[in-house]
């Protein structure tokens, strides 16, 4: 283990919170805030611990696939640590485990509160709050990545540990230019939508918010009400990016790349919209008693299953009180999630249609046991490698999820906000079923229910395993 | 540049480790997927699974925006066909390694014809290396140019040397010898000479001629080059053939030991001068028996590394004065350095060498007609290469009658296979590669004319 060089990448980490703390800072000063103080105190917390860590470059810089699960597990709980500060030192969120609980929900993209009353919290908070969806959303060992001359190759290990999906794809060789270009492509995206929030109405405030949750999938409103309250058009400007969001981004490079073909190829992104039309139109069917007209019905239907299955959760309408058939396929879809290299969280399409080839697999071997079959997808074997590792990860996963549903379980609320509770978080959504449901938040729980549900949303996130082998002790022996 | 690298194994990490940190973008494809895993794990490069000879999965590794693919599979075929495949694909230049003699002696019509920039054989790169070490151990620094066929040798003047006070011109009047100075450098200034530049006490020059007429010379000045007279080689694979060949040329005596009958035979016929002994290398009574301890020099070329380590050890013990082992693996070169060895010649490491240098070059010469730039000295004296096409300046006349920028010196003229070290008379022919030392660097073949 690589002791130096975990610190000196951690030492970054803070300088680079630093750097992300100017935002709600500038936000503070327009709009003449008291966070001004606690703002520049966790700037200069996180500059005093991080710059002089990073002055010096450790001499052996080589990093092993362990350096490299430990470093990005540590640096999301470094990360989400010191960005709850603000909260705290400002008074806005006084307890420090509900403050740390807002942090990991925000830079994991999950989007769950504890508050009760948004709008009374300091604008410059909710920037942050939002910015967290948008810098967590990428990626920050990316980000990081795309600036920072680590070293070489052996960064694979970090980029594989935090990026979602069963196999890392790079765009272009090298990963500081695919890096940049992720990072690029999501900044444009992201001002698309802002431009187009601000023409459905919003102010400049709101529009920045939205924009940053939209495209994190995080899903932090600065309403109480969320989305409820603005107009249409707004609305289905959100729909439009959180599924753009939930899709693989390297469609957009392959479309910028002018392959048109290869990018209409991907058919995990056909996944994604297939189980969005079907869901959509289950739902439609079975809720459009509740409104007017089968068109309301049928906005109010994609928007929901938009802002689930790409793990966004902004709300529009309270869907905790539709009939149980909608119930059950949000939570369905909560599990299916986004697609893999996109922002969204969930267990991923990918590794849904991976599941159900290999059953289909599996049954084929029954009729014909002699019978040799791979696996494709894309016109690609999928290497038995990726199965072995999809099948692992769906075990770790029910482990993970029965485990902190049993924690979480000791305060006998009901099994659905329970069950939903730990769903919404594992899967990075936001909003659950009735306690924890569209309108209400999860500031009931216990403190330590709340960081049964903190390690879950890292452990979603971070896809389990890196989360998992820092508490392993195979990963501290020598 | 992007560069796209067809094959895994120990020669393509290495390439794709060398010029990644050279800055280039690596795309890297293998057959073997957990190949590909390790290479892409270990370096910022891209890998692609799959046959690298099929136009699909070049597409995927983006042939249509690469420079230069380089094919270092274990299959000379295979390598060709990659080749073949990416000029028609993306029209990028290519370099093949090719290590059957069969093939190699193609190699020009390979280049001409098939249009390949670079057709790399390790064996015979570590035969002229192998061949360069036991020739002129005392030579500062022997380049390779034209790409392989001409060797540029740089060494310093002796003390008292009877070139010290003579003018370039006198060489060919007093001595006789037929070689070409290229560059000098005195202290911190260099000079590329005319006829008229006078030598100087302990002058560094570096000289292009063959290697019988280097030899005259260095016989004629009175410099010592201490080359061996004599060498036994052990093991009689594709490197010692080409050694024998390369070697025999500069009146080297030679002594092969080769355990396979019919490869003694083989080698027999092919190379008649050469006493070809047919036993096991690792018998010391047959090496005794056969004078190592009176032998100049030592090569171990078996196929085993191990058993080149202890025969070269051995013959160190039985007083062997100059020694060179072939070994093939690249991993353990930390610790066979510390042996008390000589000179250790990794095939693997001069393949790649050559490749990274190539490729260096290849930088240099885009946006210009050069074909490829040597540094003699850095910064202060370049060799450029030269594709004469017929609307050329230069064209027909004889070399005297052409005026040249002061400090341009028309080094060597390569006409098809040939070599021609160019005097005055010689004229320059369509379609010669022709390479010009220079302290400029020329564009174009006209820059080099006033």
């Amino acid at each position: 283990m690589n002791f130096p060089m975990i610190v000196y990448i951690l030492g970054w980490i803070l300088n680079f919170e630093a750097l992300f703390l100017i935002i709600p800072l500038i936000a503070s000063i327009v709009y003449g805030e008291a966070t001004i103080v606690p703002l520049i105190i966790t700037i200069a917390v996180c500059a005093a611990l991080g710059v002089p860590i990073t002055m010096k470059k450790p001499k052996e810089s080589s990093l092993h696939s362990r350096d490299g699960y430990v470093i990005v597990s540590l640096s999301w709980i470094v990360l989400s640590a010191f960005g709850a500060l603000p909260f705290v030192f400002s008074g806005a969120i006084p307890n420090y485990v509900d403050a740390l609980f807002e942090t990991v929900s925000g830079f994991t993209t999950t989007g769950a509160t504890i508050l009760s009353d948004v709008e009374a919290v300091p604008k410059s908070l909710l920037m942050w709050r939002s910015f967290t969806h948008w810098v967590g959303g990428m990626g920050v060992l990316v980000f990081i990545m795309a600036f920072l001359p680590l070293s070489g190759g052996q960064n694979l290990h970090i980029m594989k540990a935090e990026s979602p999906g069963p196999s890392v794809s790079k765009l272009v060789p090298r990963i500081k230019t695919t890096a940049l270009l992720l990072y690029s492509i999501y900044l444009v995206m992201t001002a698309i939508e802002f431009i187009l929030l601000l023409f459905g109405g919003m102010t400049v405030f709101e529009a920045m918010n939205t924009a940053f949750a939209t495209a994190g999938t995080g899903g932090f409103a600065v309403k109480n009400n969320g989305l409820a309250g603005y107009s249409e058009f707004v609305r289905m400007v959100v729909t439009v990016f959180m599924i753009l969001f939930g899709i693989n981004f390297n469609v957009y490079f392959l479309i910028l790349s002018k392959k048109f073909k290869d990018a209409l190829k991907i058919s995990e992104v056909w996944y994604f919209l297939g189980i969005i039309t079907v869901a959509t139109t289950l739902i439609t069917v079975n809720i459009k008693n509740l409104f007017p007209s089968v068109g309301a019905a049928f906005r109010s239907a994609i928007f929901t299953v938009s802002s689930v299955i790409s793990s966004t959760g902004f709300t529009a309408v309270d869907f905790s009180l539709w009939p149980e058939l909608s119930r059950t396929i949000i939570v369905l879809i909560m599990f299916i999630g986004a697609c893999t290299g996109s922002t969204g969280g969930g267990i991923k399409v990918y590794r849904i249609v991976i599941l159900f080839k290999s059953m289909g697999k599996e049954l084929h071997t029954l009729i014909h046991p002699k019978q040799v079959k791979k696996i494709r997808m894309d016109q690609h074997e999928i290497e038995h490698e990726v199965i072995r590792s999809v099948n692992v990860f769906m075990v770790c996963y029910i482990l993970v999820f029965v485990i902190s549903l049993l924690c979480i379980s000791f305060e006998d609320y009901d099994l659905i906000t329970n069950f939903t509770a730990v769903t919404t978080t594992i899967n990075n959504i936001g909003p659950g079923l009735d306690l924890v449901g569209p309108t209400a938040n999860f500031g009931f729980f216990s403190p330590f229910s709340k960081m049964v549900l903190i390690f879950d949303m890292l452990a979603g996130r971070l896809e389990l395993f890196p989360m998992l082998l820092l508490f392993a002790p195979v990963t501290w022996k020598k | 540049m992007n560069i796209i690298i067809v094959g895994c194994g120990k020669v393509g990490e290495e390439l794709a480790h060398r010029l990644n940190e050279e800055g280039d973008n690596i795309t890297v494809i293998d057959i073997d997927s957990t190949k590909v895993n390790d290479v892409t794990s270990r370096l910022d490069v891209l890998g692609v699974t799959g046959n690298g000879a099929t136009h699909l999965v070049q597409q995927e590794a983006g042939i249509r925006d690469a420079d230069l693919l380089i094919a270092v599979t274990g299959s000379d075929e295979l390598n060709l066909l990659c080749c073949l495949i990416a000029k028609k694909e993306g029209n990028c230049q290519t370099i093949a390694r090719v290590r059957d003699p069969q093939y190699s002696t193609e190699a020009p019509y390979l280049k001409e014809e098939l249009g390949l920039a670079m057709v790399i054989n390790p064996e015979f790169q570590a035969a002229a290396e192998i061949a360069r070490v036991l020739r002129f151990p005392s030579a500062i620094k022997i380049d390779t140019f034209a790409k392989g066929k001409v060797d540029l040798m740089k060494f310093r003047l002796p003390e008292n040397c009877v070139l010290t006070g003579c003018s370039v011109k006198e060489i060919a009047t007093k001595l006789k010898c037929d070689v070409l100075v290229c560059t000098v450098e005195r202290g911190d200034e260099a000079f590329i000479p005319n006829g008229e530049f006078v030598f100087g006490e302990k002058d560094i020059i570096s000289i292009i001629a063959s290697p019988a007429n280097a030899n005259a010379f260095f016989r004629k000045i009175d410099y010592k080059i201490n080359q061996v007279k004599d060498c036994m080689i052990a093991g009689g694979g594709d490197v010692a053939y080409y050694l024998c060949r390369i070697l025999r040329k500069a009146g080297i005596s030679l002594k092969l030991i080769e355990k396979d009958p019919k490869r003694c035979e083989k080698l027999c016929t092919a190379l008649p001068e050469v006493t070809v002994i047919c036993g096991d290398a690792a018998d010391q009574q047959i090496l005794l028996e056969e004078g190592l301890e009176n032998a100049n020099s030592f090569a171990a070329l078996t196929n085993l590394d191990e058993e080149n380590i202890m025969l070269s050890l051995f013959a160190r013990v039985k007083g062997c004065k100059k020694l060179v082992t072939k070994i093939n693996r690249i991993d353990f070169f930390d610790v066979i350095k510390q042996l008390d060895l000589d000179s250790i010649i990794y095939p693997k490491n001069i393949t790649s060498e050559l490749i990274v240098s190539y490729v260096r070059a290849m930088k240099n010469t885009i946006g210009s007609n050069v074909q490829t730039v040597y540094s003699i000295i850095k910064g202060k004296a370049e060799a450029a290469e030269f594709l004469i096409k017929d609307t050329s300046p230069v064209l027909g006349k004889p070399l005297m009658e052409l005026k040249f920028k002061p400090n341009v010196l028309v080094a060597v003229i390569l006409r098809g296979n040939r070599v021609i070290i160019p005097r005055g008379s010689d004229v320059i022919e369509k379609n010669d590669s022709v390479i010009v030392v220079s302290d400029i660097r020329p564009h174009d073949i006209s820059d080099i004319l006033d």
